[in-house]
């Protein structure tokens, strides 16, 4: 029997996560390290009956996502971390409009053009804040090429079925890397579609919503008309700029639909948490070197395991405390200064104690630093 | 009770344009065809052609948590300039594989030194099979994968009309390798 395993490149896993999800319209601009994202869409999106288009920019290439998806079809662009910030503003718009789309951040080293082919985590922050405004996101973070598949499929999910952009945040080690997958046990993966109204076209309220469910997406050229803006609007998606109470409840359901389903939207693993004194909590390619490090601080009779965060945003408030009470310590390692760490902290600060290890030369993280904090070596841990 | 973990780590390098993240990613292939675990990365600067240039390759009967080569068992240069920046932390009892065109007054260890350009280039014809030499001595002197997996894989990765030169490369490799082993010439660190 021939085996089912390939040799897959995570990028490319992404595009083909992509596919399995229903997308039919990709619009970008090549940046590394996420170029080979868009490289097999432009490949295999216009045989899966799709269009595949590279903008003049990465600020198009978000306006093209938007309009597309706004015609109905899943829709998602790629980019690295100097594209993402040209991208921010029609994230928010895409945010406030409630119009559902996906886009990959493939994390290289910044700021400005940084490292292209150096990784680091340095965008966490940025997917959550990157727009103005009061906010929320769903963000999701792969640590190996089956994840970076499985997580396209999530991401397509969550945003349809929230109405809402999804950011995937890959870090370039992962992007880059080729593993062996095995992606048959993910055929029966549940694929979602965004909710659709029911009502007649005249009789259609584009942001109508019972309570913080988002509201039923009509399509553009189905003969529904209705009004899309970035203003503030009521449920007939017209600007509202002296209604208070409908700004109100705007935008605490904008947050609200996302927020309120910490729950449903959290996606982790965890690995030898039992009777463990020690937690590291970990993401992307850093969570694979915690896997390593738990692995070999077990073997030195340390009591330590690890939650491995797939979902980052919106931060999973309820899991984070309950997995970290009773621990010791709660060890956080990252390709960057400590940004998950001090929305960790923030958490938990009352319950237990929180040390980063932080990392920003170029270099995926090395196991032996986190096994050296336990030892009582490590001298660049920060205790937050 | 549980398994020993057998785990090979892989170090391909030379400049820009000499194929050698190929090299890793037909590695791979063969070991992923072999049912055994493996990762492969790499490393590239701005260039189109030139720079020093490194692909790894980690094969294990394990899952592989940390992605990066820690200790190389097999290092493998094609050039001087890649020799220098990535001979770093070869373990004792592992292997060096050199073109023999990189200045010997840089040994600093015991090294396998061979002919793959001048082979690839003056028997083969084509420079540009180096690679594909290299991963034939590699894999007759390490013997961690089977040849025929390497063929397999040298299918599924090269243009279709460069298959069969691309074979022969590997066997002018595989050969070497293997007359150096029967000279009982091979080196270690």
């Amino acid at each position: 029997m021939k085996s089912s395993r390939k040799l897959m490149q995570g990028n490319e896993a992404c595009a083909e996560g992509a596919l399995k999800a229903g997308v039919k319209f990709f619009a970008g601009y090549p940046i590394t390290p996420s170029t080979e994202i868009a490289e097999t869409l432009a490949e295999k999106l216009p045989r899966a009956g799709g269009v595949f288009i590279q903008m003049e920019d990465e600020i198009a290439s978000m306006a093209a996502v938007i309009g597309a998806s706004l015609t109905g079809v899943k829709s998602m662009t790629a980019t690295s971390g100097p594209g993402f910030s040209l991208k921010q503003e029609n994230i928010g718009f895409a945010v406030m409009t409630e119009i559902p789309c996906v886009v990959v951040n493939v994390q290289r080293l910044g700021p400005s053009t940084g490292g292209p082919t150096l990784p680091a985590q340095g965008d966490v922050m940025q997917a959550r804040w990157g727009t103005h405004g009061e906010h929320a996101m769903i963000a999701l973070c792969p640590a190996s090429v089956e994840e970076a598949y499985y997580l396209t499929i999530m991401a397509f999910n969550y945003s349809e079925r929230f109405r809402t952009p999804v950011v995937l945040l890959l870090d370039e080690t992962i992007g880059h890397l080729r593993e062996s997958v095995d992606l048959k046990k993910y055929e029966d993966t549940r694929i979602i579609n965004r909710p659709v109204p029911w009502e007649a076209p005249g009789q259609y309220l584009p942001y109508k919503a019972e309570g913080d469910e988002p509201p039923p997406m009509a399509s553009l050229g189905e003969g529904y008309r209705f009004h899309v803006t970035g203003l503030v609007h009521d449920e007939s998606g017209f600007p509202v700029a002296g209604n208070h109470a409908a700004i109100d409840r705007l935008l605490t359901r904008l947050s609200n639909k996302i927020i309120k389903r910490q729950e449903e939207i959290t996606l982790y693993k965890e690995f030898m948490t039992e009777n463990a004194q020690y937690l590291v909590i970990a993401y992307g390619a850093t969570a694979r070197s915690a896997y390593g490090a738990v692995e070999l601080a077990r073997k030195e009779g340390y009591r330590v395991g690890l939650l491995h965060m797939q979902t980052l945003w919106p931060f999973p408030e309820k899991l984070v405390r309950q997995k970290t009470l009773g621990k010791k310590t709660v060890l956080v390692p990252e390709m960057n200064l400590g940004q998950y760490a001090r929305e960790i902290k923030k958490t938990v600060a009352d319950q237990t104690q929180v040390v980063t290890l932080s990392q920003v030369d170029g270099r995926i993280f090395h196991p032996s630093r986190i096994v050296a904090f336990l030892r009582g070596e490590a001298k660049y841990a920060q205790v937050l | 009770m549980m398994k020993e973990e057998q785990k090979c780590e892989i170090r391909l390098s030379g400049s820009g344009g000499q194929g050698l993240i190929l090299a890793g990613i037909i590695l791979a292939d063969a070991a992923n065809l072999e049912n055994k675990y493996v990762v492969q990365t790499q490393s590239y600067g701005p260039e189109a052609r030139g720079g020093a240039r490194r692909a790894e390759v980690i094969i294990s009967n394990m899952p592989i948590h940390f992605l990066m080569v820690e200790e190389a068992d097999i290092f493998l240069a094609l050039t001087s300039e890649a020799y220098t920046k990535f001979k770093y932390n070869v373990k004792p009892g592992g292997m060096i594989i050199l073109d023999e065109e990189i200045n010997p007054k840089m040994f600093v260890t015991s090294v396998n030194p061979f002919p793959i350009i001048k082979t690839a280039r003056e028997e083969l014809g084509r420079e540009i099979v180096a690679n594909i030499v290299s991963l034939g001595v590699l894999t007759a002197l390490s013997g961690i994968l089977k040849p025929a997996s390497l063929e397999e894989a040298l299918k599924i990765r090269v243009p279709p009309h460069t298959v069969d030169l691309n074979r022969r490369a590997f066997q002018r490799g595989w050969d070497m390798g293997k007359e150096r082993i029967k000279k009982k010439e091979v080196e270690k660190v």
